[in-house]
């Protein structure tokens, strides 16, 4: 029977490949179907996860084992409930309270956490002598680091109109973001390669059996 | 207090938050851990909000027969069948309503929840993924032909990244003598990841960085509060 049951994921898993490689050809039915089943199965995978990861250990298995211990976590429990209530027209407005305290927590902690490792510790790493290293590569990189992230900042700033010489550094900073986004966009393709071939060794080794 | 009550719920928060990493002692310690475990919870409940409203959005398209409905049909069924499998038996690590299945996992030779992820989810997860090579070749080539210096430098940038690491770009600029050991492609491909992508990317933190404090502020002072929605 276990055999059976993994020939016949065997067959499923290539169904579900061809299903979705047929897009390259044109939208067809066989495409949609595996698309939502895709949809479905991601969305229930991702509520057991989070059923079994966060509400189980963090709400109803302390309230279940020490409920008079625990009994603050009605709180959120509440809170979640409240949530919930978006479902129905009339009880929308229910769930902005939730809403507010999690928008006002995570605005609180994102203001901390980015003001100490994106702003403050990104300025402190930029403010090398560029000159310490004996290695002319290392110079010349630290001056580029330097310069491209004063210029990419420059870039951001939008509250004057940039042009003439104030324009330059701006200009600059964009060369320095294509430099970047070009070598994402590098990784990217490489990425997404990695997952072809494996797709295609599937197919060849796992079911065909053709390469070893 | 429909509005004002949210507000300020928002304000006491936020405010206890950043008055906690200024004062790591208890109260103010236990109340922002305290606010943690409640961001969690709730966050649970926000991502079942989603998945039920999945699951109404998808309903409603079946009840009405708008085209395409068997493919909302068929998504229907399989989020139905891998979340009651999930309950009642659980994941790899957890037990679910009927333990873990002892008999049903000798069958299958795993648990039905990760047979569906083994045979199911993860080769569609993947190759729809892998879709996006084509999609991104075919992106390339449109940048490619615009010409401008940008998209040039942009290109170049990716050439060399992917060529830098691979084996193919190593064989190419092997032949290169020691004293102009930089421009062998692994090495440049390094130079360009460590020192102007570095400068790029911390430009795009410092950047966003402030965004994010300036529009954490606005939240907490109650100036943005589009996330109450309209009055009704």
């Amino acid at each position: 029977m276990s055999n059976f049951m993994s020939i016949f994921g065997l067959w499923l898993s290539v169904f579900f490949t061809f299903s979705i490689f047929s897009f390259l050809y044109k939208d067809n039915p066989f495409y949609k179907l595996a698309e939502q089943i895709f949809v479905g199965l991601s969305a229930a995978y991702w509520l057991v996860y989070l059923f079994y990861s966060i509400m189980l250990p963090n709400l109803f298995t302390k309230l279940v084992h020490d409920f008079r211990g625990n009994i603050i976590l009605l709180i959120p429990a509440a809170l979640g409930i409240m949530m919930l209530l978006r479902i129905f027209p009339k009880t929308q407005w229910v769930s902005r309270f939730p809403i507010a305290i999690m928008i006002g927590t995570s605005a609180g902690i994102n203001m901390v956490r980015y003001t100490k490792s994106d702003l403050l510790s990104q300025i402190s790493a930029t403010m090398i002598n560029p000159f310490a290293s004996s290695s002319p590569s290392i110079v010349m990189g630290n001056i580029l680091l330097i310069i491209g992230t004063i210029c990419g900042v420059y870039y951001f700033y939008f509250s004057k109109k940039q042009e003439g010489i104030s324009a330059v550094p701006s200009k600059l900073g964009i060369w320095f973001l294509m430099i970047s986004f070009g070598a994402s966009f590098g990784y990217t393709v490489m990425a997404r390669i990695s997952l072809l071939i494996g797709r295609l060794e599937f197919l060849l080794k796992d079911w065909l059996h053709i390469i070893n | 207090m429909k509005r004002n009550l949210p507000l300020f719920f928002a304000f006491f928060c936020g405010i206890l938050v950043i008055v906690s990493e200024f004062i790591p002692h208890r109260p103010f310690s236990m109340m922002i851990q305290t606010l943690q475990d409640w961001f969690m919870i709730i966050s649970g409940f926000a991502i079942l909000l989603g998945q039920i409203s999945l699951f109404q959005s998808n309903l409603a398209k079946i009840q009405q027969r708008e085209s395409g409905w068997m493919y909302y049909l068929a998504g229907l069924i399989s989020f139905i069948i891998m979340l009651l499998v999930g309950i009642f038996w659980g994941t790899q690590e957890t037990g679910g309503l009927f333990g873990h299945g002892a008999n049903i996992q000798a069958a299958m030779g795993s648990k039905p929840f990760d047979y569906l992820f083994d045979y199911a989810y993860q080769p569609l997860s993947a190759t729809m993924f892998s879709l996006l090579a084509f999609f991104i070749a075919s992106a390339a080539y449109r940048a490619f032909i615009i010409r401008s210096f940008e998209s040039n430098l942009l290109m170049i940038t990716a050439i060399i990244v992917i060529l830098g690491r691979t084996s193919l770009g190593g064989m190419l600029t092997s032949w290169l003598p020691e004293s102009l050991k930089f421009w062998h492609l692994p090495n440049l491909s390094d130079f360009i990841m460590e020192y102007p992508n570095s400068a790029a990317q911390r430009a795009i933190m410092i950047s966003a960085a402030l965004g994010i404090i300036g529009s954490s502020l606005r939240i907490i002072l109650g100036i943005e509060r589009s996330y109450l929605g309209s009055d009704k």
